[in-house]
């Protein structure tokens, strides 16, 4: 089985932000993708931006050199899943639709096929529910840009069972990741942690104790965070980010886990972060 | 092309120094080490490859997609100018 995993390809359902960010991991590593959304605009782009990411990632030394890269197939077929040795779902953070999506991949790939959701939170066990055979399906929370974080968050869901658990910590082991394995919880380790902080930051800013960039350069020169929670807001996307608040509040009871007003605002007005050129911070044009 | 300020030494790294000097908010020495002063991130890293693509019609490909052509001002520089004049030879 671990044979079959070198030379076969991947699919990946969800051509987002993460989608793609994980695609461009795995083409660097020489790994083929079959890449699965239901826009083919959304596809188009992600053509487009994978191949600057690709660039990204070779800039930046994250892919061994002279290793020849995969071929992305970009489809609005989930039928295209069928042949690959590991299934990634990294949609959109809405737990109806994951599991909407989840139970028609897990009709269409065969027994024996390792299926992971990208998620940020949304407990493993919950998604279990909607698949035909939980002992194969698995959490990793990638982190964006997916290509150049080095580390990734293994959930192990309380049905997944060591075949998929080996198969999966064998994969991103392909594609050069360091794993941390957790348990199954509302926003794992770093979720849980970040997010609430994210937040936190934003309140700080609405409440006029400190600039965004004051929060930032705070955490950043006091703490050793490497950007400051507000810069790693705009490059999560405040959509998301806000989506990972809800379901933290909803699955913790927390309160304080909604998003907050600046955050909402924000997201109402479509300034996004990084992806649209505009969260708390300005960037100008949008890199493409 | 013609002779503009975009194709001088001088008038490229001038014209980078601008760019960056303005993205980092501070003044930027042409042999400044951008990436070990901590003033160039992975991301900002990527901007630049596609600010000297489009601001001076360049294609920066294969080998020359490595860290150590945009650590510096001058380094950025050299860069367009091998890559513009290898464009002029092939175009001509």
């Amino acid at each position: 089985m671990l044979a079959n995993l070198q030379s076969a390809s991947i699919a990946v359902f969800g051509a987002g932000v993460m989608g793609r960010s994980i695609t461009a991991l795995a083409l660097g590593r020489g790994v083929d993708v079959v890449l699965i959304d239901v826009s083919d605009d959304v596809l188009q782009d992600a053509r487009a931006e994978i191949t600057q990411q690709m660039r990204h990632g070779q800039l930046m030394g994250a892919f061994p050199a002279g290793r020849t890269p995969g071929t992305l197939t970009a489809t609005l077929s989930g039928e295209a899943a069928a042949d690959a040795a590991v299934v990634i779902e990294a949609i959109t953070e809405d737990a109806s639709l994951k599991a909407r999506v989840m139970t028609e991949i897990s009709r269409t790939i065969p027994a024996g096929v390792p299926l992971i959701t990208n998620t940020s939170g949304i407990p493993v066990a919950e998604l279990a529910k909607s698949v035909r055979r939980p002992a194969e399906l698995a959490g990793v929370h990638f982190m964006n840009p997916a290509y150049l974080i080095e580390m990734v968050e293994v959930v192990r869901g309380p049905q997944t069972g060591d075949d998929a658990m080996a198969a999966v910590l064998s994969f991103l082991e392909r594609l050069g990741k360091k794993t941390v394995v957790v348990r199954d919880a509302p926003g794992f380790v770093t979720s849980r942690l970040l997010h609430p902080m994210i937040n936190e930051a934003a309140r700080i800013v609405a409440e006029g104790t400190a600039s965004v960039e004051s929060v930032d350069r705070l955490m950043h020169g006091c703490l050793g965070h490497p950007t400051g929670p507000l810069r790693t807001a705009d490059l999560i996307g405040l959509d998301n980010l806000a989506d990972a608040l809800r379901l933290l509040a909803e699955r913790t009871g927390n309160s304080t886990f909604e998003p907050c007003e600046l955050l909402m605002e924000k997201v109402r007005r479509g300034d996004l972060g990084r992806k649209t050129g505009r969260g708390f911070y300005d960037y100008g044009e949008v890199l493409s | 092309m013609n002779q503009d300020p975009a194709t001088t030494a001088e008038g490229i790294a001038q014209a980078i120094t601008a760019f960056v000097s303005k993205r980092v908010g501070a003044d930027v020495p042409a042999d400044q080490d951008l990436f070990e002063s901590g003033l160039v991130s992975s991301l900002f890293a990527m901007e630049l490859v596609v600010h000297l693509e489009q601001a001076f019609s360049v294609q920066i490909l294969g080998d020359d997609l490595k860290r150590d052509n945009f650590r510096s001002v001058r380094a950025m520089t050299a860069l367009v100018l091998r890559l513009n004049g290898a464009g002029h030879a092939t175009g001509a």
